[in-house]
């Protein structure tokens, strides 16, 4: 099977469960209830809108992992080749490695990796 | 070879070439695209269905309990029976929730365990996808997942299902690049990422054997790492019940609920065969060195046993630590990933490119 053929398993999943909610609304009961479309917050009304402004620490891991995420991939077609480009690559990769570390030890001075 | 009795790949080329010589090439596809969807919409219900009954089971023995034990022998139609009465549950609609994106989220994670699978070489020709990018295209499609739990989190308008999305997708997002980074381990000593070729090289010894110490610590800690990918164990902060009801499924309900949950469990299924492929020879016999007589005999266990033995065991594993250890603080988690996990990945990584080059591997 060729890289296509991923199509038929996005189908697959596409057709268990969209057959699943289709069946599912058609046999299951649908009562009207003010109380049952709330918002589940242990029986209090709830207060104020739900979108609110939430911890920046959130974002700064987020763009944290970018830098690094990226910085993996780089790494994994090296790593496919290691053994040809022998002791040159090594060197190559160790300074890829020193500006990598430095990036985190930087963060972690700076207290970017502390949650606050 | 004693084991290429058990090729299967004999086994679908003959149903290759039998559709091929029956009908036209294009219903011949066709077939063998609905034959592959049905075989694997049946392997999944059925392993998402039995890991839910040995969570529970297992659960039930850490903490002196019996467990699920009517329905049928030992219960284990109890979960057959759950899911029958959630397909008849109502689906509850929150006001004001964001209604296109609440109904998109359950597709978002089904999709990408279900392409997940494709990758996995459950036996020798059995194997759906053999890319020459296994391990990237594993670890890159089953992280679009917490789109969906991001989604669904924002979408249902409930505080609870909020913060838990956020959280789960800090958790998530830091924890991939610990599982990136210990297989970079394995691919350095397997030189390649294709997952039948891996498997292949572990003939005469199983990674975990041969790779020396980076390769035992890429494998701890490729389990702490995926076991909080998948939101389970000690870092189920996502769905802190004491804190946040649910956490980001908060709000659904029926069989839309029934999704998420699957998708956990399927999740897990995922991430244990990755680790029993990549460290534990996937499918391959346990062999050691020259002891022919033992080797002889495991090699006569069927491949699919070894794969399903192994995927078995780690799974057990991830189920013990959910049930052992006391859940961590969002502090502590972060901490654990930036300060101690990926320091330690990153020198690992180095150990490893260096045993290699200087040709110290078994």
């Amino acid at each position: 099977m060729t890289g296509e053929s991923l199509i038929i398993f996005f189908i697959t999943a596409l057709v268990l469960v969209g057959g699943a909610i289709l069946f599912s609304t058609f046999v299951s009961p649908s009562t009207f209830n003010v109380q049952k479309a709330e918002p589940y917050e242990c029986g209090i009304p709830t207060k104020g809108v739900t979108w609110l402004q939430f911890n920046v620490g959130y974002y700064l891991f987020a763009i944290l992992f970018l830098v690094f995420d990226v910085e993996t991939v780089f790494l994994f077609p090296w790593a496919v080749v290691m053994k040809q480009v022998g002791m040159v690559g090594m060197i190559e990769i160790l300074i890829f490695f020193v500006i990598l570390i430095s990036g985190l030890a930087y963060a972690w001075k700076k207290h970017a990796l502390v949650w606050e | 070879m004693p084991f290429d009795i058990y090729d299967l790949s004999t086994f679908t080329h003959w149903i290759d070439t039998s559709l091929r010589a029956g009908m036209s090439p294009f219903w011949a596809v066709f077939t063998e695209f609905v034959l592959v969807g049905v075989v694997f919409l049946a392997f999944y219900a059925v392993v998402g269905l039995f890991l839910v009954y040995a969570e529970r089971r297992i659960c039930a023995f850490m903490q002196c309990r019996l467990g699920p034990n009517r329905v049928g022998p030992g219960g284990i139609f109890q979960t057959i029976a759950d899911l029958i009465k959630l397909l008849f549950k109502e689906l509850i609609y929150i006001k004001n929730a964001d209604k296109i994106l609440f109904n998109i989220a359950p597709f978002i994670v089904i999709i990408a365990s279900f392409l997940a699978l494709a990758a996995i070489p459950f036996g020798k020709g059995l194997q759906a996808m053999d890319f020459n990018i296994g391990i990237f295209y594993v670890v890159a499609v089953s992280s679009i997942g917490v789109i969906g739990i991001l989604l669904a989190g924002w979408s249902s308008n409930s505080k609870y299902s909020l913060i838990g999305a956020l959280r789960s997708g800090a958790q998530i997002i830091s924890y991939e690049l610990s599982v990136g980074l210990s297989l970079i381990v394995i691919v350095i000593l397997a030189g390649t990422m294709q997952l039948s070729e891996i498997v292949e090289m572990q003939r005469d010894g199983w990674f975990i054997f041969t790779g020396h110490l980076p390769a035992v610590i890429a494998f701890i800690i490729f389990m702490i790492a995926s076991t909080a990918e998948i939101n389970r164990g000690p870092f189920d902060l996502a769905e802190a019940e004491s804190e946040l009801t649910a956490g980001f499924h908060t709000e659904y309900s029926g069989i839309k609920f029934a999704f998420f949950f699957l998708a956990e469990y399927m999740n897990m299924f995922i991430v244990a065969s990755i680790a029993a492929t990549v460290f534990w020879g996937g499918w391959m016999p346990l062999h050691i060195g020259s002891w022919e007589g033992f080797n002889h005999a495991m090699d006569f266990i069927p491949p699919f046993i070894w794969y399903l033995g192994k995927t078995a065991v780690i799974i057990y594993l991830i189920m013990l630590f959910k049930w052992t250890f006391p859940r961590l603080r969002i502090d502590q988690l972060l901490t654990l990933e930036w300060k101690y996990l990926l320091p330690v990945n990153l020198f690992n990584v180095l150990l490893m490119a260096f045993i290699v080059l200087k040709g110290w591997h078994f």
